[in-house]
């Protein structure tokens, strides 16, 4: 057995009375990989901020110890939650380094890509320009980005997935021997997930860092990592060698965390009878954005015919910038198409104007995926779904009252939580109002445009499970836009598969696994598998 | 960039020719009359006919001000009485008050708001923009309270009270300065330096309170950013996140107001000027609106908004030349 570079002892992290973290304690060896899994709420990104010190100066108060083996052997290990400052920045990026879950935000917007890099280097090594600039496009480098092209690039100009590489590249430039991961995929889309593992699994081969990998998906961990240690409510669960916690979880937490991952091969359930009569015909539908400056117009969507029939849930699957959206904007007339044709009922959609448009948008409804900023902030969330009513004409109080409760009901939220404010509520809770606001109208055509992704897996469940139930009872026609496949499949009758615009493919739910498209394939093969145990 | 500067100087041509349009109407419809004005209180009819049509005014309201419009372009001769005085191009009319062509009158105000408007501003942007890092540094504490409240006190008070305290301390009380006088920097480089510093700290005390709340809200708001906790994590010491990334974040902003600003205090200081009896562009437009010196005032108008519009580009330039995300199109 080695010396564990890393040694937790009783961590505890409270924001006054609140406690995030009750007593964790780990180690971690050089070259092993550890998975910390929780929901939201577990401490596990509190317990990831705490290792590097990065609570100081703000409310948080952090116990216990954090121990740091020093690189020479015979020097003292480092006591991060007790170090001094200056102590505490050498440690920073160089012993550890951490990349976070918001890839798009975590880099300076005013700053060449290259130069933050670079910047990193110098600041710890005291380098030179050029010193620096070179270990900055070796970094870029490693983790597969075109150094010469893309080293003076601002982070604007970066895909998520780019930038997350860009900043596990300012963690490499300074070989560290620990990597602190919290969510770093979380905000990806399946496929890039897949790439930005795959390439951390890379690393740990290639230099033999440590890695501490933090998420709410034991499917991500799961494939990733050597230990695992699940927590809920800020203290531990259960632990141990991932393949034996994967097999055998022993806590009913972590079977209710495996079972929330949605899988591939998870048995389809039964469908409502579709009817054979057409709600939704679109032919050949044309989105184009014109481009700026002499740059290429962006072909969104582009020549797009699809036949939606009454009752049924039809998958739309693709990567960030597929058109997925931009379809899904358009058959609810929020987004005008460049040319082609949507009949919605047997009419088109394009020939409505006013009243009668208004009248319309009853029966065709949008969820989004981020219920923190489709719900008004400064709004009750009761008053928020009655909205909908009121546009269209309901004056009654008692009758709008009746209404929103009935409908809070029966997505699952107490009636008491009419007057809360959005950010008073849950992930999940907030999503559950979202949908009440959709339905409320008793629409007849829902567009789910990621409504899940937002959310923890175990939550995601419970918000897939619910709109299935909703689909049958309100016998709604659902568009059901993703990502992710194995989500996806769960709702879906027929699955939709988009890229660059276009619908490659078009199949069943049940034989999403007969997908003959190579890019279907790869979507399939993106989903998260857990290791074979 | 060429496409929108062409854009921007199109729209600007229009808008002084409206600009123009409405000050001509406007004194058109006022009541009195500039040409009984200019003959004086003991003035015949036959004399005031003989001003009006020397001063243009007999003509139809449209037709002087399609002379106006076209002496820009290819000058005017201008009968003052005396002989005929050749205005040329770009000629923006005569003051016959003052006996003097509307640009000479222009051309000698201006460089006291360039004077008035470069110290100050690097006065009000060192001061607002030092004070709000400072304060920023420590969020809340005491140096954040007592700089924000300093800041606010001057920001407060109104600029002509301030000039007059300004006055009562350095050249009444310790008479270490001279009253100011305006000296051109061509004629005593010194003696202008020291004349402009009261007229200076007047404006930028009164200007940099807003600058010091801009940069500490910009700062702190930059401070809860993810891109700033990334710094952080690679051991960045909070006074260069602060310095030199978390203000990043509030420059674009403070550039945009700040040549709003120095785009105002060009285009006339109108308190300023009249409390130190500065000749620039304010004053002359006090005087011109109250002795009714229409051309005086159609001229002054116009170049104030031309001030203005260029100082509206300049800001825009530099929000895209700050932001990378933002680009001119």
């Amino acid at each position: 057995m080695t010396t564990p570079i890393l040694t937790v002892e009783d961590l505890r992290i409270a924001f006054g009375p609140v406690t995030a973290l009750q007593g964790l304690s780990f180690e971690l060896e050089p070259g092993r990989a550890l998975g910390l899994v929780g929901e939201s709420g577990s401490g596990k990104s509190a317990a990831a901020l705490s290792l590097l010190g990065l609570h100081r100066g703000t409310r948080a108060e952090v116990g216990g110890r954090i121990l740091l083996r020093p690189r020479s052997a015979e020097a003292d290990a480092i006591d991060v939650n007790a170090a001094d400052d200056v102590t505490l920045r050498s440690i920073r990026g160089r012993e550890l380094a951490m990349i976070f879950q918001e890839p798009l935000t975590s880099l300076d917007p005013y700053h060449r890509v290259g130069d933050q890099i670079a910047a990193v280097h110098r600041l710890h090594f005291a380098s030179s320009h050029e010193e620096a600039r070179k270990k900055a496009s070796a970094a870029l480098a490693q983790v597969g980005i075109d150094a010469d092209a893309k080293y003076r690039a601002y982070p604007h100009e970066f895909s998520g997935g780019m930038r997350q590489r860009a900043l596990i590249a300012m963690a490499l430039v300074l070989e560290p021997r620990v990597l602190v991961a919290d969510e770093p995929t979380t905000a990806l889309d399946v496929t890039v997930q897949a790439q930005i593992l795959k390439l951390l699994g890379r690393l740990r081969e290639e230099i033999g860092l440590s890695l501490i990998l933090i998420s709410h998906d034991l499917a991500v961990v799961g494939g990733n990592v050597d230990d695992v240690l699940v927590l809920k409510n800020g203290a531990e669960v259960e632990r141990g060698p991932v393949r034996e916690v994967l097999a055998q979880p022993q806590h009913t937490y972590t079977k209710d965390l495996l079972a929330a991952i949605p899988r591939l091969d998870a048995e389809l359930p039964v469908r409502p009878a579709v009817s054979s009569d057409v709600l939704l015909k679109v032919s050949d539908l044309n989105v184009v954005f014109p481009g700026r400056r002499g740059a290429t117009e962006t072909r969104a969507v582009d020549g797009v015919s699809l036949e939606l029939f009454q009752g049924e849930s039809l998958g739309v699957v693709g990567e960030s910038g597929s058109g997925k959206s931009t379809l899904g904007r358009s058959i609810v007339r929020l987004q005008k198409p460049t040319s082609g044709r949507i009949e919605f009922a047997g009419r088109d959609l394009n020939a409505w104007r006013g009243k009668a448009l208004r009248e319309h948008r009853r029966d065709l409804q949008l969820i989004f995926q981020d219920p923190a900023s489709s719900l008004n902030p400064r709004r009750g969330i009761g008053d928020s779904i009655a909205e909908p009513l009121i546009v269209h004409g309901e004056k009654d109080r008692a009758t709008l009252r009746a209404a929103v409760d009935e409908l809070l009901e029966r997505v699952g939220l107490d009636r008491s939580l009419y007057h809360r404010y959005p950010h008073q509520l849950s992930g999940g809770q907030r999503q559950r109002a979202a949908i009440a606001r959709a339905l409320i109208l008793r629409p007849k055509l829902v567009v789910c445009d990621e409504p899940v992704s937002a959310l923890d897996v175990t939550t995601q469940a419970q918000v897939v499970k619910l709109l299935r139930e909703l689909r049958e009872e309100f016998e709604l026609t659902l568009i059901f836009i993703a990502h992710d496949l194995a989500v996806v499949r769960q709702v879906s009758d027929r699955i939709a598969v988009m890229n660059q615009g276009r619908v490659v493919e078009l199949l069943p739910a049940a034989q999403l696994h007969e997908a003959q498209d190579p890019y279907t394939r790869t979507l399939l093969e993106a989903v998260p598998e857990l290791p074979v145990v | 960039m060429t496409a929108f500067l062409l854009r921007r100087l199109l729209s600007a041509v229009a808008v002084l020719l409206i600009v123009a349009a409405v000050v001509y109407a406007l004194f058109y419809l006022m009541p009195g009359d500039p040409a009984s004005l200019a003959c004086g209180k003991r003035c015949n009819a036959a004399e005031l006919a003989q001003v009006r049509q020397t001063m243009g005014l007999d003509r139809p309201v449209y037709a002087q001000f399609w002379t106006f419009i076209s002496s820009i372009f290819v000058g005017h001769g201008y009968d003052n009485g005396v002989g005929t005085v050749w205005c040329s191009a770009p000629c923006l009319g005569y003051s016959f008050q003052s006996d003097l062509p509307v640009t000479q009158l222009l051309t000698q105000a201006l460089p006291v708001d360039v004077s008035l408007v470069s110290g100050a501003a690097v006065l009000w942007l060192s001061l607002g923009v030092g004070l709000g890092l400072f304060a920023a540094l420590r969020p809340n504490g005491l140096r954040d309270k007592v700089t924000t409240f300093v800041g606010l006190t001057f920001g407060s008070i109104p600029i002509f009270i301030l000039a007059l305290l300004l006055l009562l301390i350095f050249c009444v009380w310790f008479q270490i300065l001279p009253f100011p006088t305006f000296v051109p920097i061509t004629q005593n480089a010194g003696q202008w330096f020291e004349n402009m510093l009261l007229p200076w700290f007047a404006i930028a005390l009164t200007f940099a309170g807003n600058y010091l709340r801009l940069t500490r809200a910009g700062v702190l708001e930059s401070l809860g950013q993810d891109h700033i906790r990334t710094l952080r994590a690679y051991g960045y010491t909070e006074r260069r996140v602060v310095t030199r990334h978390a203000v990043r974040g509030a420059l674009p902003t403070l550039a945009t107001m700040a040549a709003l600003d120095i785009g105002g205090v060009l285009a006339g200081a109108v308190f300023t000027e009249s409390m130190f009896g500065f000749p620039g562009l304010g004053k002359l437009m006090v005087d011109s609106a109250s002795n009714i010196d229409l051309p005086v005032i159609t001229g002054v108008t116009l170049l104030a908004s031309f001030l203005i519009i260029v100082a509206n580009t300049a800001a825009d330039l530099l929000y895209a030349v700050l932001d990378p995300r933002v680009r001119i199109q």
